[in-house]
């Protein structure tokens, strides 16, 4: 099947997935169309994150079906080095490589993954630093940078291998409170470029501001779906109301 | 606090964390070694003769240590030296394989990743001496390849010999080595479209490169002070050469203490350095970046 932008960018099917015999996901359905930006969000072990991970086959599925530009992420024959290509991700804890400098981490893939011209590269690797307003930190160390700029180091790695579809998993959990805003902007800076992202938050104003599709998991299934001002506003399901007069 | 629940409680919180037995600790040798204060080579040096002196009878001690000082420049230059020589060589070879083996040891294929466990748990748990044994009586004393004889003398065997065990252990420091690194830094990589053997040598690897070496010279000073066992192989090194010469000075016991004593002076001025270097350089790299 060729895909055409048309088509969702990111598709899952009555999705399951299994840790041993404690069932994760249990039948999650959701469309992303290209320039989207959806939030997932729930309670914690809702699986989120394990939904996100699955989509570039960090996590296998036992049933159902991932597509990723009409290319299918469960079949076994995949080519998960292309299909990683296409989909960036970015971690709770950052996972710099801690024995390279900034501009080391994001020039890293590029280089040794897509064998670039090392110039080209780092003219980019520069440019997306400073797209993340990290100018003057190219050549520190993770180690000596705070958590929320090295979160954006981290969306700067990913960006470096100029992906179609950004996985953001609770970026900002690990973070002290006043660097969650940095890294905030930053991926509305993003999304308003018209990338596609996938979020997973508890950051429920900064989901409101950004998402154009919310989605609530709970135990494995979506309870509900729909754009933030219905969403927040007009929640139907017990189960969402309860969640969202805990966090609001 | 009601003295009769002091010490019963059965709240699992509020006792206090016990390791059950001895953890293991890769730098057992230089850890101890390196913690002696650096005047014990002096006391070393100073009971040495003491020691000897009070076995002396009517050949006198003064006459030992002159037999001593005589065949000093022989048992260091052709005897330690040696020594030196076949650890080094013995390293050399058991880093490469070991680093080889322990590698191997992680390999995502079954059959691969089992037949290197066995080979590192066959030679890490053999004796030393069975080892250099089997090494001696296994290898021919001299190989012919396209109609050239080469003799393989005593010391090739041995260092082979003592390689073996050194293999070993240095494939459990690598493999070690690279469990320590947290799983997410795989998974980053494997995020970024690196494969399996890229992440292994450009982003795990040169993580816990500094984190070997401390336990690689550990082993270093073990398989130094394990260089003597080739004399019962009958390699010209340190023991060897001692016992010859006492045999020349008419194997008077009192030279006993002179001469072992020389050659325990020696191996200790050797391996303190070695030891100490390693527990500065352990606590450095313990430092987080």
């Amino acid at each position: 099947m060729s895909w055409t932008p048309d088509l969702p960018i990111v598709s899952l099917k009555d999705v399951h997935k299994s840790f041993g015999d404690f069932e994760v996901l249990k039948g999650v359905s959701l469309d992303v169309m290209k320039g989207e930006v959806i939030c997932i969000i729930g309670p914690s072990g809702s699986g989120k994150s394990t939904l996100i991970r699955c989509i570039n086959a960090l996590n296998d599925i036992q049933r159902g079906s991932i597509t990723v530009e009409g290319q299918e992420v469960s079949d076994p024959k995949l080519d998960k080095l292309a299909l990683r290509k296409k989909v960036g991700m970015v971690f709770q804890q950052y996972n710099l490589f801690p024995h390279k400098t900034a501009l080391e981490n994001v020039m890293m893939a590029p280089l040794k993954v897509l064998k670039e011209d090392p110039r080209t590269v780092e003219d980019r690797a520069r440019s997306l630093i400073k797209k993340v307003r990290l100018e003057g930190k190219e050549d520190n160390y993770p180690g000596e940078l705070s958590g929320g700029q090295q979160q954006r180091v981290a969306i700067a790695r990913s960006l470096a291998m100029r992906p179609d579809v950004m996985l953001f998993d609770e970026v900002t959990a690990a973070l002290d409170p006043e660097t969650v805003k940095e890294v905030l902007v930053t991926i509305k800076d993003l999304a308003a470029e018209g990338m596609t992202c996938i979020l997973v938050t508890h950051e429920m104003g900064f989901a409101r501001e950004v998402a154009d599709h919310i989605y609530f998991t709970d135990r494995g299934v979506i309870v509900e779906h729909g754009p933030p001002a219905s969403f927040f506003d007009e929640a139907k399901d017990p189960r969402t109301k309860e969640f969202l007069s805990q966090i609001l | 606090m009601d003295s009769r629940l002091h010490g019963t409680t059965d709240l699992p919180i509020m006792k206090p964390y016990v390791l059950r037995g001895h953890q293991y600790d890769e730098l057992f040798l230089v850890r101890w070694l390196g913690s002696l204060p650096p005047w014990s080579l002096l006391v070393l040096l100073a009971l040495w003769p003491a020691a000897a002196f009070a076995q002396s009878a009517t050949f006198g001690t003064v006459d030992a240590f002159a037999a001593l000082w005589r065949w000093i420049p022989f048992l260091t230059f052709q005897g330690f030296l040696f020594n030196v020589l076949i650890s080094l060589f013995a390293m050399l070879i058991g880093t490469t394989l070991g680093a080889a083996l322990g590698l191997a040891q992680l390999s995502r294929n079954k059959v691969t990743r089992g037949i290197s466990w066995a080979i590192t748990q066959l030679f890490r748990n053999s004796p030393w001496l069975v080892l250099l044994f089997v090494v001696l009586l296994a290898f021919p004393f001299q190989i012919t390849v396209f109609g050239v004889t080469i003799p393989i003398p005593g010391w090739v065997k041995a260092v082979i010999g003592l390689s073996l065990p050194v293999m070993a252990n240095i494939s459990e420091i690598v493999r070690g080595a690279v469990n320590s690194v947290p799983s997410a830094q795989w998974e980053a990589a494997e995020s970024l479209s690196f494969t399996r053997t890229q992440t292994l040598w450009q982003i795990i690897l040169p993580q816990c490169f500094k984190r070997m070496i401390p336990p690689w010279m550990n082993w270093y000073a073990i398989l130094t002070m394990a260089t003597p066992l080739c004399s019962l192989l009958g390699v010209g090194e340190i023991i060897t050469f001692s016992r010859q010469a006492m045999e020349a000075e008419n194997n008077h016991p009192e030279l006993l203490m002179p001469f072992y004593g020389y050659a325990l002076v020696l191996f200790f001025a050797y391996c303190y350095p070695i030891a100490r270097l390693t527990i500065a350089l352990e606590r450095r790299y313990s430092v987080k970046l």
